[in-house]
């Protein structure tokens, strides 16, 4: 280097001088978890493939994200985000729109035709997955990149699950869903459509599989005992949807009742509408703070012109086509209790949306099995009681979402890939969380937070098209620059800037930083003013 | 005017240092690998000491916008006794000491040697701390002033002379517990009502740019510190750098001080030109200045079982005074 104006000194300068031999405690550059990624159900390393979107490397970033989930344009549209719930940001103004820009993501990737990279070398062992709903995919997936062989058999015509036979289209376009279905199956994932597994294991032995995962779903509709005459239209909320894909769609009428509290009942309401119902009315036994299903979906339904009776269920069906319903109190404990005050309400059809149960008979007699409660029961590493049969999605007990089904085929992926190597799978230790607590939020600039915008009530109400839009290019990467990267360098060189003793060594472009402990006097600034809490101070060792 | 505003990287806003989305002419000179670290490593400062910090901000700022052509006189304080035991020394600039009070005139010499030389493009910067400023090379000061010479003058002010043990100086703020004015009696620390403003007094010199920073606000200092390199003339910084040994704080909270001093309305960022102030620094987000006196362990006998309400409150009200003076709130 050419030494500045003037400059003679080198001999007799304060470098000779280790002022490092000061400290105490020293700092310590770290990587913390972030709350987005650690409240994500698919496992997704979210502040991860943000970094990537900041700087405007968008197939970077979504290839971040796929190794985690492989379906970000369906996750952009049908996930409930807890990611965004735990955000930091929140505690600031308003959580970063994660699934705002996963959506982005998603859409940039099946519009520029991004592929998924097939497996280097094959392992030589072949997979059975049951189901081609999210769970079986995101299995199948991850199981064809560890370079298995897997099939996948699915009853249904097409693959999706709940996804294409639940979720409608306005929620979730079904070229979306095919697109992201085709990049599974383009690594090499045998997808067999119409091929129901009747027993699990005679298929297994038929098609001389090492292992199985079983994603079945639940799609039972569950029933409730309502007296009804001869003639009542009573339809289950399951079958409606299913119905919806088909060639003849449903019959609901013009005045449709819908029984129950959860998204499933939204959903089948808000189709009503769609298909010409001129009223569509959930009935509901607890009041809205009760409810399960989302807010959001909900607050669109009410917006669709869904009507809502609150703490209300339903007695009888009469034989004139009428429901009797009864007004309920909460009693001190949050349940529903009668009054005795009825009413009558007029409908065309009753459906009931009253939750799912699974249809369990290809388990019938595998030895070791349990099952409790409806559904299978599975080990910590996703393994039933039957060996080398996993299993996950709603049919274990867990949250019934795609997201969590996702992560449940992740997640016994890993464990099938050990199991067939006779090994077992630990994770890596998860970092220290990266709390509102470890960051300086001094330093972010205030930026409220994007909305998606959503096509008008108008044709919400009589079109399947899909409510919610994306963002663009522009306020995709201002809402992927709102993260704070929590817990995680982003190069903002503050440490490099505050060090008082210039203790601090800039390595260059992504190659973050390193402390030169000879002269690092141990004064914790650089970790005070560190924005995301990237460093801390530990005790110098003895 | 050069502070970069328009900058919407949201993770980093103006306020941090750099950032890797940030070109390369939107970055501060602090970010850069080639920065010159006029004050190197090895200094003998304290742990997280805020003088190392500011002078090594504004001579880095100086050697940049100059390409590299200054001369620094240095007044006798921690920021010489820090860097330079001889033969050792930590200045990567062509460097002087002086005596304690006389660095301006010194500083006025080497301007006038330049010209003699007929040198244009050499540029002089005399440094000191508020005692070598406030106190005892005032009348220096003021001459370097009154003659317009040009020089920058900048005083790092950790309001006290720390150097030699902590002694009250005409900046430090009342009610302050130094060695000299304990926290003892009816009227513990240091009194209310005396003391020196010196960038007003600077003002009412009319020379052509005086300023305010703090190590809290660097791409405001570097900004300052560039703007002072364009213009000719006498020139006065004064830079507000906490001192964690004097001022009885915790080593990593030097920059958390310097930014609550800023943003509960103590320590008015502004600038001004001829007399007139031209600009200043808006409060982000306001705090109280108790959030910054609880802090220092030479406040700690405003607090305790039975709070001195009354001092409080009348620190709170020179704050205010600050805010409603300079307009420092929207
Ligand atoms: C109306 C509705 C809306 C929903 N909306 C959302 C939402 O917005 N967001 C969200 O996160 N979650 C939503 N969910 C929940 C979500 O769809 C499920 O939790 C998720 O799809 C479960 O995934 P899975 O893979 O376990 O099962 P499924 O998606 O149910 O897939 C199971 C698959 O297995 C097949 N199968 C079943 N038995 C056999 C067999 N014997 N042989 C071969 N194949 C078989 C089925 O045909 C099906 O394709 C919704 C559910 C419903 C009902
Ligand atoms: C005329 C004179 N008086 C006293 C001293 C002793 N002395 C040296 S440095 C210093 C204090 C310096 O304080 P300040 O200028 O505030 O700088 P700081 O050390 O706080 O940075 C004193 C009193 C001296 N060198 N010359
Ligand atoms: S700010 Fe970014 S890293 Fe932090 S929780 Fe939110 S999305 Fe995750
Ligand atoms: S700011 Fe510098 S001296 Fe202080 S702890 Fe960090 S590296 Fe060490
Ligand atoms: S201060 Fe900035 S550059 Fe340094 S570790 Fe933290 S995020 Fe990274």
């Amino acid at each position: 280097m050419d030494k500045p104006f003037a400059i003679t000194l080198d001999p007799g300068s304060s470098l000779a001088n280790k002022t490092g031999a000061w400290r105490t405690l020293r700092p310590l550059y770290v990587d913390r978890l972030p709350p987005c990624n650690h409240a994500c159900p698919a496992g997704e390393n979210i502040q991860g493939w943000l970094f990537h979107a900041e700087s405007g490397d968008y197939e970077q970033a979504w290839r971040v994200l796929v190794e985690d989930n492989p379906l970000p344009a369906i996750m952009g549209r049908v996930c409930y985000h807890p990611c965004e719930t735990s955000c930091n940001r929140g505690q600031l103004d308003e959580a970063v729109g994660i699934n705002s820009v996963e959506r982005f993501l998603g859409d940039e990737a099946i519009k520029r035709g991004w592929a998924f990279v097939p497996p280097s070398a094959e392992s030589g062992k072949r997979v059975l997955v049951v189901g081609a709903g999210p769970s079986g995919l995101s299995a199948a997936y991850h199981l064809r990149r560890l370079g298995h062989a897997v099939t996948i058999k699915e009853a249904g015509p097409l693959a999706g699950g709940m996804m294409r036979f639940g979720i409608p289209k306005y929620r979730l376009p079904r070229d979306v869903l095919d697109a992201e279905v085709a990049r599974i199956v383009a690594m090499g994932v045998k997808l067999e459509v119409n091929a129901k597994v009747a027993n699990i294991a005679d298929t297994m032995a038929a098609g001389g599989f090492d292992a199985a995962f079983l994603a079945v779903g639940a799609h039972i509709g569950k029933r409730a005992f309502i007296p009804a005459g001869e003639a009542a239209r009573i339809l289950d909320a399951v079958s409606v949807l299913r119905d919806m894909e088909g060639e003849e769609k449903p019959l609901l009428g013009r005045r449709v009742v819908v029984y129950g509290g959860g998204n499933t009942a939204l959903d089948v309401a808000r189709t009503a509408k769609r298909m010409g119902a001129t009223e569509a009315i959930i009935v509901y036994r607890r009041t809205r703070e009760k409810m399960p299903a989302h807010e959001s979906e909900l607050q669109e339904a009410l917006e669709e012109g869904v009507l809502v009776k609150w703490l209300t269920t339903i007695r009888k069906v009469t034989d004139g086509g009428s429901l009797i319903v009864e007004k309920m109190v909460l009693d001190a404990k949050g349940f529903p209790q009668p009054t005795g005050e009825t009413e009558e309400l007029q409908a065309d059809s009753l459906v009931l949306a009253l939750g799912q149960d699974v249809d369990l008979a290809l388990l019938e007699g595998v030895p070791g099995l349990e099952v409790k409660d409806g559904v299978v029961q599975v080990r910590a590493n996703m393994m039933t009681g039957a060996p080398g049969i996993f299993a996950g999605g709603d049919m274990v007990p867990s949250e019934r979402t795609v997201t969590v089904a996702v992560g449940h085929g992740k997640k016994a992926a890993r464990h099938i890939d050990a199991w067939l190597n006779g090994t077992t799978y630990s994770p890596r230790p998860k970092h220290e969380l990266a709390g509102i607590d470890k960051m300086n939020t001094w330093y972010y600039a205030d930026a409220p937070k994007t909305v998606r915008p959503q096509i008008e009530l108008a044709r919400r109400t009589d079109t399947f098209d899909e409510v919610v839009h994306g963002l663009d290019e522009t306020n995709a990467l201002f809402e992927a620059r709102r993260c704070l990267s929590c817990g995680n360098c982003f190069e903002c060189d503050n440490c490099y800037g505050v060090c008082p003793d210039n203790a601090v060594i800039k390595l260059g472009p992504g190659k973050r930083f390193e402390f030169n402990l000879d002269y690092c006097k141990g004064c914790g600034i650089c970790v005070s003013e560190c924005p995301c809490g990237a460093i801390k101070m530990v005790p110098e060792p003895t | 005017m050069d502070q970069p505003q328009t900058i919407k990287y949201y993770q980093t806003g103006t306020f941090t240092v750099g950032n890797r989305l940030l070109s390369e002419d939107q970055r501060s000179v602090q970010s850069g690998m080639e920065r010159t670290n006029s004050l190197n490593s090895g200094h003998r400062a304290c742990q997280g000491c805020g003088e190392a910090l500011g002078a090594r901000y504004a001579i880095d700022a100086a050697m940049r916008a100059t390409g590299n052509k200054v001369i620094c006189v240095n007044a006798t304080g921690c920021l010489e006794v820090f860097s330079t035991p001889y033969p050792e020394t930590s200045w990567q600039v062509p460097w002087i000491h002086s005596l304690f009070g006389n660095a301006a005139a010194v500083a006025s010499g080497v301007a006038a040697a330049q010209r003699a030389l007929g040198r244009d493009d050499v540029r002089v910067i005399a440094q000191g701390g508020d005692g070598g400023t406030t106190d005892i090379g005032f009348g220096c000061l003021s001459g370097m002033f009154e003659r317009n010479d040009d020089v920058l003058y900048i005083c790092y002010d950790n309001e006290a002379y720390m150097n030699t043990g902590v002694q009250r100086s005409s900046a430090t703020p009342p009610a302050a517990r130094t060695a000299t004015t304990p926290a003892l009696g009816p009227e513990p620390g240091n009194v209310f009502g005396t003391g020196k403003n010196v960038p007003l007094i600077a003002m009412a010199h009319r020379i052509p740019y005086v300023a305010t920073a703090s190590v809290a606000n660097l791409r405001d200092l570097e900004a300052k510190v560039t703007r002072a390199m364009q213009i000719r003339g006498a020139r006065y910084l004064h830079i507000f750098v906490p001192c964690p040994l004097g001022w009885g704080s915790a080593s990593e909270d030097t920059i958390r001080l310097a930014r609550l001093a800023v943003e509960s309305g103590l320590y008015p960022l502004f600038e001004a030109r001829h007399g007139k102030v031209t600009s200043r620094t808006t409060i982000r987000r306001p705090v109280p200045v108790t959030d910054y006196l609880k802090l220092q362990k030479r406040f700690a006998h405003l607090f305790g079982k039975a709070p001195d309400t009354v001092r409080i409150a009348q620190i709170q009200r020179m704050a205010d005074q600050n805010i409603a003076d300079f307009g420092l709130i929207e």
